[in-house]
């Protein structure tokens, strides 16, 4: 390369070599794009042809469902008003399920976190183990948890709750521990050389310089358990799902609340996910105000 | 921080330091109350100490054994006489009439044997049932008078059940109901029963040697079918139950964001200066976001009836808001000026987008559906149970018919695995794609 004299002679080369390597990736990249695309395509018929109606038959009646409920609801539009406050307690039982499993998940998820870091673990060869309880806490979608305790517990919230606080555990156990990655251990040395113990130096150590991180992830956690907590009341785990499902079983003439319902669980995530974003972007970039107090 | 206000005394920032203390101090002690006081309140809210009252022991009981042993009936119809064996009571479990596992002699007095000395006889009439330590009990179902049955002096002791009508006897070896038109026994084994053949298949009860051998011999096809078709546990219908919900995950987000990056660029300020179409395009990804998955998969379902086409298309608009938020996110970051080295090579619009935003952006993208693409398997597994198609329907039946919990067990396992696959597949090609390529151009040509 650095042979001046056969300057031309390598400048080709060189464009050769360009040449190869771009018509190799471009054959890369077409082999790529046509298996994507035959998985696409493979994919999207054998779906179709497995399913009670077929795609062709069924997209032009995707609007006859909302049309239904929102003519019906707009007759009875009188009712509305009457209707939110009916299912305003169902909606509290919702934020509530989410905001309770949130908060569990995150104390489960903090512990699980230090106990699989290196260096804040309070018995280092237990590392492996916690991560692994974390990756099956993570791993177990809630409907599974949350079917088998609805059939010991029986109906009702707390089965609920359980569900989403373990998948919480596992999804915020392994996200905190990333974030422990980065944090500076010499606080956490500095404790030690004065005898705090495991907790003090955690709770003075760690957590002020993880706190923002924590927090951030924990309310984008409680924007996908506010979803999750209306889907799980849907196979009877209260909340405004459980409300959804038996206004829909009546059918026709009840979709006056059915359209209520939608609308909370609506605003409700549409608002919740206003505030956290903002607060999360408050706590990621930092307040201009906070930092001048 | 008045890290530069040097006019302050001494009592000054002596002040600001026991401002600055309360404060921490408050927050310290604040914010736990705070969430222990939010906690008691959802304790009640949800009432939490009724809940021992309403929740059946006894249903996570039989839950937990049911889940890791199975039970054989011997059952006697007592009107005719005839003795029937079957595994967990299901005619597809069911021993060809005649046959019985080792522990049941059949015959004029059928002999069932369930270890430990208790040994359980169905006579021409009467059964009788040894128990060590206690002695045997008989009973004699007959039309008119109930079941009469005879225990031993003393007490009548609480693991014996005695009405009528009906004689129950539980004990840690096995269970015996005497009715009048029936007399049953179960007896309990660990394990799940008929996993790999059922009973009416040649190959049930060999050991892998010998079907190592069997399938040498040519029989390979033979085995597999017979495993693939196993009525019992259904393999040939899970498999494609775990595939139809990889499927939905797959079609649902691949297609999502297929649809949502030409959108996205409609919602950045860098390529779409107008403001209407901006707001406008932000306002709809807004709105499929927040009318949620379930509601999505409730309308969905109306259209297209259950099956892996409904939950994908409800995964594919819900996550279309999803990317559409963070692809135009991404585009927004794009580097300027690698757009302008592009287009002073004198390229057109398209080659400008294809050669200068593309591949900035294909990482993010990318790493973003992979990530999706794994939350997503068990998105579909819950949207599954919902409309009726994948694993979760699976699942759900299952536990309604609350008696085939070895099932739902083997399908909790199998949703772990498959999540925790999807997880590693897709955190292996996320590597693969956009960390591993200055290794892959260094890798000498293979074609």
């Amino acid at each position: 390369m650095t042979d001046l004299t056969a300057g031309s002679r390598s400048a080709d080369r060189i464009r050769d070599e360009y040449t190869a390597m771009t018509q190799r990736k471009r054959v890369y990249g077409g082999i790529l794009l046509i298996v994507f695309v035959a998985l696409m395509v493979a994919g999207f018929r054998t779906a179709d042809s497995r399913n009670a109606g077929s795609f062709v038959d069924g997209w032009h009646r995707i609007f006859d469902y909302p049309t239904e409920v929102l003519s019906e609801a707009s007759e009875k539009i009188g009712s509305m008003p009457e209707n939110l406050v009916t299912f305003f307690p169902a909606l509290i039982e919702t934020i509530n399920i989410a905001a309770a499993s949130t908060l569990i998940g995150t104390i489960a998820g903090t512990f699980l976190a230090l106990m699989s870091t290196r260096g804040m673990a309070l018995w280092p060869s237990l590392i492996p183990l916690f991560r692994r309880i974390a990756d099956i806490c993570r791993a177990i979608p809630e409907i599974v948890i949350a079917l088998v305790l609805i059939f010991v517990l029986g109906g009702g919230p707390v089965p609920a709750m359980i569900a989403i606080a373990i998948h919480t555990a596992g999804a915020l156990g392994k996200l905190f521990s990333e974030v422990n990655e980065n944090a500076s251990l010499k606080p956490v040395e500095g404790l030690h050389s004065v005898g705090a113990n495991w907790s003090q130096r955690m709770y003075l150590g760690v957590i002020p310089q993880v706190g923002p991180n924590y927090v951030s992830y924990a309310l984008l956690r409680f924007e996908i358990n506010i979803r999750a907590s209306a889907i799980l009341g849907f196979v009877g785990a209260g909340g405004l799902g459980y409300e959804l499902r038996n206004s829909m079983s009546w059918g026709q003439g009840r979709y006056d609340e059915a359209a209520a319902i939608f609308l909370l669980l609506f605003v409700t995530i549409v608002v919740v996910d206003q505030i956290s974003g903002l607060l999360r972007e408050r706590l990621t970039h930092g307040s201009e105000k906070g930092a001048q107090a | 921080m008045s890290t530069f206000a040097t006019n302050l005394t001494v009592d000054e920032l002596k002040s600001e330091a026991d401002r600055l203390f309360s404060r921490k101090r408050l927050m310290n002690f604040g914010l736990p109350a705070v969430v222990i006081v939010y906690l008691i309140y959802v304790f009640f809210a949800f009432d939490v100490p009724g809940l021992a009252g309403r929740a059946n022991w006894e249903n996570g009981k039989t839950l937990v054994a049911d889940s890791y042993s199975y039970k054989t009936h011997v059952e006697r119809d007592n009107r005719n006489g005839k003795v029937s064996v079957a595994i967990e009571g299901e005619r597809k479990g069911a021993y060809p009439e005649g046959e019985a596992p080792e522990w049941v002699a059949l015959g004029e007095t059928t002999v069932i044997d369930l270890e430990g000395g208790h040994v359980v006889r169905f006579g021409p009439e009467t059964v009788e049932y040894d128990i060590p330590d206690y002695g045997t009990v008989r009973a004699t179902p007959t039309r008119s008078a109930g079941v009469q049955a005879e225990l031993p002096e003393g007490e009548v002791p609480d693991w014996i059940n005695l009405s009528k009508n009906r004689l129950a006897i539980t004990t840690d070896a096995g269970r015996l109901t005497v009715t009048r038109n029936r007399s049953e026994v179960f007896r309990y084994f660990m394990g799940w029963e008929l996993f790999w053949f059922t009973l009416d298949s040649p190959y049930h009860g060999k050991s892998l040697p010998q079907l190592v051998g069997l399938a040498a011999s040519g029989e390979a096809g033979a085995i597999l079918n017979d495993f693939w078709t196993n009525k019992m546990w259904r393999h040939e219908d899970v498999a494609w139950a775990i595939f139809e919900t990889i499927l939905m995950a797959f079609l649902g987000t691949f297609g999502a964001g297929m649809v949502a990056l030409p959108l996205a660029f409609l919602a950045t300020r860098n390529f779409t200066p107008l403001k209407s179409v901006r707001f406008l395009t932000r306002r709809v990804f807004d709105f499929v976001r927040g009318v949620d998955a379930l509601i999505w998969t409730v309308i969905l379902a109306r259209a297209f009836g259950p099956g892996p086409l409904t939950g994908a298309l409800a995964i594919l608009v819900t996550d279309t808001g999803t990317f559409g938020k963070i692809f135009s996110e991404a585009l927004e970051n794009v580097d300027r000026k690698q757009i302008e080295g592009v287009q002073s090579t004198g390229a057109n619009a398209p080659q400008r987008y294809r050669f200068g935003v593309i591949p900035q952006v294909t990482p993010v993208l990318l790493s973003q559906l992979l990530y999706f693409l794994e939350s997503n398997t068990r998105s579909a597994t819950v949207i599954g149970a919902i409309t009726g198609g994948g694993i979760g329907l699976l699942l759900t039946q299952a536990i309604i018919t609350q008696k085939d919990w070895e099932e739902v067990a083997y399908y909790i396992v199998l949703i772990i695995l498959m999540v925790m696959l999807m997880d590693w597949f897709s955190g292996w090609l996320r590597r693969r794609l956009i960390q591993g390529e200055p290794e892959k151009k260094r890798e000498p040509k293979s074609a």
